[in-house]
């Protein structure tokens, strides 16, 4: 990039900056904090949340979300669902268009998901689209892309054919991955075709300029179906990974929205600036995975006791402040199609109960004091609360149990490759965050076909039989409590003691309306619109 | 001179070569890949991944065909920007660290000399005592320290200056990260200088000069500093290399689009190009920068010309 250039693109910055700050020019401008930058813009190849804010206010899928969260028709006005559940018939909006004016048409659909599912394009969430018929085959690069279940019937009516019944569907269509790409534009463009300039969408915004590590301007599509709900004229996200420098930006009034910062700010903040801190439990939960393959974590009461010993409240609040709720389910709260979730026995026992038990468990399985010595090693990957909450797990442990515990850390990448590839180990952090609001997604981690994220594991047929009949079961009252007892046999077995459900921490300017806190985390700019 | 200069570029070649080769293995003996994160992917994506980045070959055939392409000057994609290739993100945030950088520089050579000189004109005085303990807080307190400091005196209580970002480019955007990143360097250059410029002020010469009647300034500026500034000189190629190519913390502190943060979070997410391209950068000012040294070196220097 030349100088000229430079100057250009932050001439435009400081102008809109300046704009902003001025009510007579009117233009409505949202400056959003976006807690670090994107590593792409193409849908077939995001993967992180920071990511999704942006892409989901540029482009549209099938299905969208509202400002609270809940699926809603996006690109697709309606659809149809065939009797066995199989068949899905969207009829695309027929306003919905691109930014450079065509109309978005079926065909679109098609072509995007076909990427999506083509090994070339090696798509890390291309699992998110597998209920789609031969889509596993076809990223296996076991079928020609075209045995895709996927075809355009007419310009604006789109097929889809699932492998077997997939009750959350339209949820998945709603996802990153699923939000559809320019078939013209990428033709002509390449690989560039999301650089800015050549970049076509089809939400409620364009992309107008990115400086990488600076910011990206998105600006209203006038092309746009929903174009008159727009209220903004612009949404600038500001990639700040720094996250006490994002605050000190809110707080200086140069950023209405700050996602993500630290949890021991909290109090600070809330004395200062009141309900502009907002803390929601996402759909979320952190957890110690237990090596169930190795002794003495085979053993059930083990691992029983061991969660039981664990103190969640102290971890919430002495560690996290309250940004993070203690948690005794696997399953978050706040998914609409699961609702409450299963609680272990333990749950509803004093802390001081639950100890009591945990001792006699562990002396039941013949570990502790005056039992076998028990050596227990947690690995976590580097990160200061994690560091904090295995130090105070750690304690708990060698308090109830006499246990002796040691710790390991390991950078992000080296502690997710060794458990991933089935390295031993005692207790090992995780999380796991839905990539769409149904208790699915939760439950598939523990299934022994899933060796991938069943890091410690499990194996209990009965388990996954549960999992695997909620798939064919159409009716959602029966679907949910097929699904609560199969979360009820992992919270009695605990392969993995959840400990907690992460909080997303917002900081919402006054001047913003429109915003709805929602499990979900979805916040599309088209709801929000600033008031000075 | 100028054989000397083609002499020094072409031995840069042999040591670009063993800094690119041991970067590029100890890289990938780090355990974990690019494609580890917290969220675990599917065998089968993971093997699509590995294909389309050429990382299912063997190590060999992956460092032959790096080193094939990079002698043409492609560094290959970005595993975690995978809009960008390696060259692009450099070229794009190479100029913002580079002008940075330079203010930086020069705020701490001008500034460290000055001060270091009159510390070393008043030595022991309460001058002198003054400026060496803000030279020894400048060394020891971490920028990390230092900027948010800053921010928040002069951005959020006096609303002086904004809080972040690159903005325009304007002083009001920039004096605070050129200070946060200036100050330590700053530090240094006063205590190389405040030293090697007392024992400047003792050697023969400048007795000499001070005996013919010489006026004080023109013994400091025109004989004493010549001697003084050697050893300013041979830290500043470090320095400039290091400040040229921008700093993980104060471009993350300020949200400056420079290239400084590369290095940490290439590391980070085992992004192996994203760590070479910058690896290979460094280098490359380090040898610049040192060269520039010598040639300096030589003009202050009578006893180092090359000829």
């Amino acid at each position: 990039m030349t100088f000229m250039k430079l100057k250009f693109g932050t001439a435009v910055l400081l102008g809109s900056l300046l704009i902003g700050a001025c009510p007579a020019l009117a233009e409505a401008v949202l400056h959003r904090g976006n807690s670090g930058e994107p590593q792409t813009l193409d849908p077939s190849q995001t993967s992180l949340e920071i990511e999704a804010f942006i892409l989901k206010d540029l482009y549209e899928g099938l299905t969208s979300y509202d400002a609270a969260g809940r699926i809603v028709p996006g690109a697709a006005e309606s659809w149809t669902v065939s009797d066995d559940g199989t068949v899905y018939t969207f009829k695309i909006h027929d306003k919905a268009n691109w930014s450079d004016g065509t109309p978005v048409l079926a065909e679109d659909f098609v072509f995007s998901m076909r990427r999506v599912e083509d090994p070339k394009t090696a798509a890390g969430y291309a699992n998110i689209l597998y209920p789609i018929k031969n889509a596993e085959k076809v990223n296996k690069g076991e079928l020609p892309v075209d045995q895709l279940g996927i075809k355009a019937i007419d310009a604006k009516t789109l097929e889809i054919t699932l492998e077997r019944p997939t009750p959350f569907f339209v949820e998945l269509l709603a996802h990153q991955t699923a939000l559809p790409v320019n078939k013209a534009s990428f033709e002509k463009n390449g690989a560039d075709f999301i650089k800015p300039g050549k970049l076509v969408s089809n939400g409620a915004f364009e992309l107008a300029e990115h400086v990488q590590n600076d910011h990206l301007t998105a600006v209203k599509n006038p092309d746009y179906w929903d174009a008159a709900n727009v209220k903004l004229d612009k949404v600038i996200f500001y990639p700040s990974e720094d996250q006490a420098a994002a605050v000190r930006r809110f707080e200086a009034g140069e950023l209405q929205l700050v996602y993500n910062f630290s949890a021991d700010q909290i109090e600070r903040l809330r004395a200062s600036h009141g309900d502009e801190v907002r803390v929601t439990a996402a759909l979320s939960t952190y957890f110690y995975s237990f090596d169930t393959r190795i002794e003495p974590f085979k053993d059930v009461r083990v691992r029983r006791a061991l969660s039981m010993a664990i103190d969640r409240d102290f971890l919430s609040k002495e560690i996290y402040s309250g940004a993070q709720l203690p948690a005794y389910s696997l399953i978050p709260l706040g998914i609409a199609t699961y609702g409450e979730p299963a609680r272990p026995d333990f749950a509803d026992w004093s802390q001081l109960d639950r100890e009591d038990k945990a001792i006699e468990l562990m002396k039941e399985a013949g570990y502790g004091e005056g039992g076998k010595p028990l050596n227990i090693e947690i690995r976590y990957n580097t990160n200061p609360n994690h560091e904090r909450v295995a130090i105070a797990v750690a304690d708990m442990w060698k308090k109830t149990f006499g246990a002796n515990v040691t710790l390991l850390q390991n950078d992000i990448s080296a502690h997710y490759a060794y458990l991933k590839e089935g390295g031993k180990f005692n207790a090992a952090r995780a999380g796991w965050t839905a990539d769409y609001a149904d208790a699915e997604n939760f439950l598939a981690i523990n299934l022994k076909k899933n060796p991938v994220f069943n890091y410690g594991r499990y194996d209990n047929p009965e388990y996954d039989a549960l999992v695997e009949k909620s798939y064919n079961e159409k009716d959602p009252a029966a679907r949910s409590k097929i699904m609560h007892e199969a979360e009820a046999i992992v919270l009695r077995d605990q392969p993995i003691a959840p400990m907690m459900n992460f909080g997303q921490l917002w900081l919402v300017s006054k001047k913003v309306k429109g915003w709805q806190d929602n499990g979900s985390n979805d916040h599309l700019s088209k709801y929000l619109s600033v008031e000075e | 001179m100028f054989q000397f200069v083609l002499r020094r570029l072409a031995s840069a070649v042999p040591t670009l070569f063993i800094v690119v080769t041991i970067s590029f293995f100890l890289m990938r003996f780090a355990p974990g890949g690019p494609f580890n994160l917290e969220r675990p992917l599917p065998p089968a994506t993971m093997e699509n991944l590995m294909k389309a980045y050429h990382l299912d070959q063997p190590l060999w055939n992956q460092y032959l065909q790096y080193l094939k392409n990079a002698v043409t000057g492609d560094f290959g994609p970005s595993y975690i920007y995978k809009d960008n290739t390696i060259a692009e993100l450099i070229g794009k945030g190479l100029p913002y660290s580079v002008q940075l950088g330079t203010y930086a520089l020069l705020l701490a050579l001008i500034g460290g000399v000055i001060v270091g000189t009159l510390a070393a004109l008043r030595q022991n005085s309460f001058l002198d005592f003054l400026v060496m303990s803000v030279a020894t807080t400048g060394v020891t307190v971490p920028n990390f320290v230092v900027g948010p400091i800053l921010t928040l005196i002069f951005a959020l209580m006096l609303s002086w200056v904004p809080a972040g970002g690159w903005g325009d480019g304007s002083l009001k955007f920039l004096i605070l990260p050129v200070i946060t990143l200036a100050l330590p360097q700053l530090a240094v250059f006063a205590r190389l200088t405040r030293g090697s410029m007392i024992e400047a002020l003792h050697a023969d010469h400048i007795r000499t000069a001070r005996a013919y009647g010489l006026p004080q300034r023109a013994v400091v500026i025109t004989h004493a500093m010549r001697g003084a500034l050697l050893p300013v000189v041979s830290y500043l190629a470090p320095c400039a290399a290091a400040l040229l190519t921008g700093s993980a913390v104060v471009e993350s502190i300020f949200t400056i689009p420079g290239v400084g943060r590369y290095f940490v979070l290439g590391a980070i997410n085992r992004d192996y190009t994203l760590v070479m391209g910058t690896v290979v950068l460094v280098a490359i000012f380090v040898i610049v920068f040192n060269l520039v040294v010598d040639i300096l070196y030589g003009l202050l220097d009578p006893r180092v010309r090359h000829d």
